[in-house]
């Protein structure tokens, strides 16, 4: 062997490419919209928002009282009778017309997404936002064609949807619930989280220049108390939930006894499973992908590794290195990998849930990374020696935490991705096509990807087995929560 | 020629129907069970909670195999139910005659529609998933496709007043799919529900994909729906007070719950039942050489 030759170690330095915020014009404060209009809070009270990568303040919007969502599910019920009474062709070309705005004002609602939200625009740019206008184009189509959705010859709309989402992807998960909802002739009355609720209120303007009749879509502001009020109001004929597995149980207790039908999107811990035959540096993007895009704060989130032991050590040598490489900053940077935790508390809940990992015995490692000085941050993370039991193995983090279990044999990896209340989705690495289809059978999960993780399109379901939640979003599956079937 | 007596039949004890055997309640109650002029016809087991425990045991033990059988194979065995319940026909117009009220030919009639339903049901099993499943147009090189799966142990309160055919056209439609049951007969009219664990007992059924229990639906259906390995429960039989109460307690591990309304029995079933129990898996992989 020649001897190596010292070199100089070379350091490549990314230059700040920031996206302009000046496509955003954020107005000081925003009403609850109802009825096509903009109004404020019965008693008037407000709250901040603020972008969680600089704890700055973005706008002041409306709290919702029981009055004010009484004023919404109205208006959405009166706005039914015609909505409802449309030809379906019609219903569509307001779809379609809805996703075209979206497609025109992306730029826009992608930096108004990382602002509010704190995810890095390269997400919210490439991911987001396109599959917001696509879940729109998609169930436009839908609206002419119910009859032949395998839902009986003529498919009635349920009513009023009352819909509750997260604040991890607020204008996806919009999309997700009002695009279908819609398209079936529902109305609704829509509660963005208390975090991030800008976007939605921006797609009240669409929904205006889409010229939306008015009190079809109805979007209010507010805390967990005001989505409570929603979720409990005797007017509603549907509730769509997305976020903890605990709001959805309460959620599920609530309209116990009624005729409200429910979907439910909950949490998730998924396992992540690679075999020793994988494609090392494949698995690592996939590995990477699943836990630390959108920080992780995702409930489809590959957050438990199930790595064959015969591989361990080759693989997390990639892992950490391909980790070492992750960019953790502003989220309006285009370089920007890992952007901000959506806000304090949930800071807080990471910390107390890494803190356990270590607690408990797990051994934890992070790449040195700059964390800036003010915002919620967590570096990307990640856990070895991590057992079943911990709790880092069954609770969902819902950030940037990544733990690594090991297996030896298919029957094992299958238990103990298995071993979990939740059931929203897995993935698969393997070159041998027939064990992906053994092991795809017997993974108890809604959505399994094999060789790939976190793709997501308007024509796939996507929801959970067991406490993961019940129902589909998106695909053929996802109209049959809003028709009265 | 000496008067000869009517020869003194032979009765049966009832019994509860459990991973494929005939136990008595462990609690060693029954309770009288009579027809609908009020004349006794027999002492039903009155099971009780640990019974419920027991059961979900047993179908849970009986879920992996079962969901695991071909379609193929639950569809012979489904039709198989119905070629025994033909032969003990007489023995279940009988039964469903004293239970409701019926005449013979009414009777008749609700068994011969139980028997037609479960060969409706059978021919279902290899079907369900092409009508329910879809193959994903995604924007991007992948295959995408998504299926149906059974949900897992369903309980299933069987209707209060069709004894049989109620009885059959719930259990049919959450099996046919891999699901496992635990069934709570009608309170009153349990007879035709422990009688056709007789049936399933000699159908090629694996024990534990049906388990028949009999006794007070409400106390037998509070365990089952706080119970944590329950996945689904169909609240057919419960009134609507104790149908809220269970659906609230189902909530805790999120069950997959179907409230009770209003069923014609005798008419065309539909699909949704079936589809009531399952789950869709959606599978992604690329494509690429």
């Amino acid at each position: 062997m020649a001897p190596t030759t010292p070199t100089k170690p070379m350091t490549f330095a990314y230059a700040p490419a920031p996206e302009s915020r000046s496509v955003v014009d954020i107005a000081p404060s925003y009403g609850l919209f109802i009825n096509g209009e903009f109004t404020e809070a019965a008693d008037g009270k407000v709250f901040k928002t603020i972008s969680p990568s600089s704890e700055e303040v973005l706008s002041e919007v409306a709290q919702a009282t029981a009055e004010d969502v009484d004023r919404a599910v109205k208006s959405a019920r009166k706005a039914f009778e015609s909505w409802s009474a449309l030809p379906g062709s019609e219903r569509a070309k307001y779809l379609f017309r809805i996703a075209r705005v979206i497609q025109e004002r992306s730029r826009e609602l992608a930096v108004l997404e990382s602002l509010d939200n704190g995810k890095p625009i390269r997400e919210s740019r490439d991911a987001d936002l396109p599959l917001v206008a696509a879940h729109f184009f998609y169930y436009a189509g839908w609206a002419d064609k119910l009859a032949h959705a395998g839902y009986g010859p003529d498919p009635r709309p349920l009513g009023v949807a009352g819909q509750v989402i997260p604040w991890n992807f607020p204008l996806l998960m919009l999309a997700w619930k009002i695009a279908p909802a819609l398209a079936a002739g529902n109305t609704v009355v829509l509660k963005p989280a208390e975090t991030t609720p800008l976007s939605a209120l921006f797609f009240a303007d669409i929904c205006r220049q889409a010229g939306l009749p008015k009190g079809v879509v109805n979007i209010i502001t507010g805390d967990g108390a005001t989505g409570a009020e929603l979720v409990g109001h005797p007017g509603i004929d549907k509730v769509a939930f997305t976020g903890s597995t605990e709001v959805g149980k309460a959620i599920a207790r609530t309209v116990a006894g009624t005729s409200k039908k429910v979907t439910l999107e909950l949490g998730g811990k998924a396992a992540n499973i690679v075999f020793d035959d994988a494609p090392i540096d494949q698995a690592v993007e996939g590995i990477v992908n699943g836990i630390f895009f959108n920080q992780g704060h995702v409930c489809c989130a590959g957050s438990r590794l199930l790595v064959q032991e015969s591989v361990q050590d080759e693989l997390l040598d990639a892992l950490k290195r391909r980790m070492r490489t992750l960019r953790v900053g502003d989220p309006l940077d285009k370089n920007t990998d890992v952007g901000a935790i959506n806000s304090a508390e949930q800071l807080a809940r990471i910390r107390t849930l890494a803190e356990a990992g270590e607690a408990e015995g797990a051994e934890r490692w992070a790449p040195d990374c700059e964390l800036p000085g003010s915002g919620f941050w967590f570096a990307p993370t990640l856990f070895t020696g991590v057992t079943q039991a911990h709790r880092i193995a069954r609770e969902e983090i819902f950030g940037p935490v990544l733990s690594v279990l090991t297996f030896r044999t298919p029957e094992e990896a299958v238990a103990k991705a298995n071993n979990t209340p939740y059931g929203l989705s897995a993935g698969i690495w393997t070159e041998k096509g027939s064990r992906i289809l053994w092991m795809a059978s017997r993974l108890r999960a809604g959505v399994v990807w094999s060789n790939t993780f976190n793709k997501f399109d308007p024509t796939s379901p996507f929801g959970g087995y067991k406490e993961s939640g019940y129902g589909r979003e998106g695909g053929r599956h996802g109209l049959e929560a809003y028709l009265d079937v | 020629m000496s008067d000869r007596s009517e020869r003194l039949s032979v009765l049966k004890t009832y019994k509860l129907f459990v991973g494929g055997k005939f136990p008595r309640s462990e609690s060693g109650r029954v309770y009288e069970v009579t027809d609908a002029k009020d004349r006794w016809l027999a002492n039903a087991p009155q099971a009780s909670r640990k019974d419920a425990r027991d059961a979900v045991v047993a179908a849970r033990k009986a879920f992996g195999g079962w969901s695991g059988a071909t379609a193929y194979n639950r569809g012979q065995i489904l039709y198989r139910v119905a070629e025994m319940l033909e032969g003990r026909r007489e023995q279940f117009v009988r039964e469903v005659a004293d239970a409701e009220g019926l005449s013979k030919s009414k009777a008749g009639a609700q068994v011969d529609a139980a028997v037609d339903r479960w060969v409706w049901y059978a021919g279902w099993s290899d079907k369900v998933a092409q009508i329910a499943g879809s193959a994903n147009p995604v924007a991007g090189p992948y295959f995408n496709l998504s299926s149906p799966e059974p949900t897992g142990v369903v309980a299933v309160l069987a209707p209060q007043d069709s004894s049989f055919l109620g009885l059959v056209s719930v259990i049919a439609p959450a099996i046919v799919t891999g699901n496992t049951t635990v069934v709570v007969g009608s309170e009153d009219r349990p007879l035709p529900a422990l009688s056709l664990g007789e049936v399933l007992a000699t159908s090629d059924l694996p024990g534990g994909v049906v388990n028949v229990l009999s006794g007070r639906t409400a106390e037998i259906a509070a365990p089952l729906a706080s119970h944590q390995d329950v996945n689904a429960f169909d609240l057919t039989g419960a009134a609507p007070e104790l149908a809220a109460e269970l659906e609230a307690a189902a909530a805790e591990n999120l069950k997959r719950v179907v409230r009770p309304q209003a069923v014609d029995w005798t008419a065309d079933p539909g699909t949704r039942r079936m589809l009531s129990f399952l789950e869709t898996k959606t599978v992604w992989h690329p494509m690429g050489v």
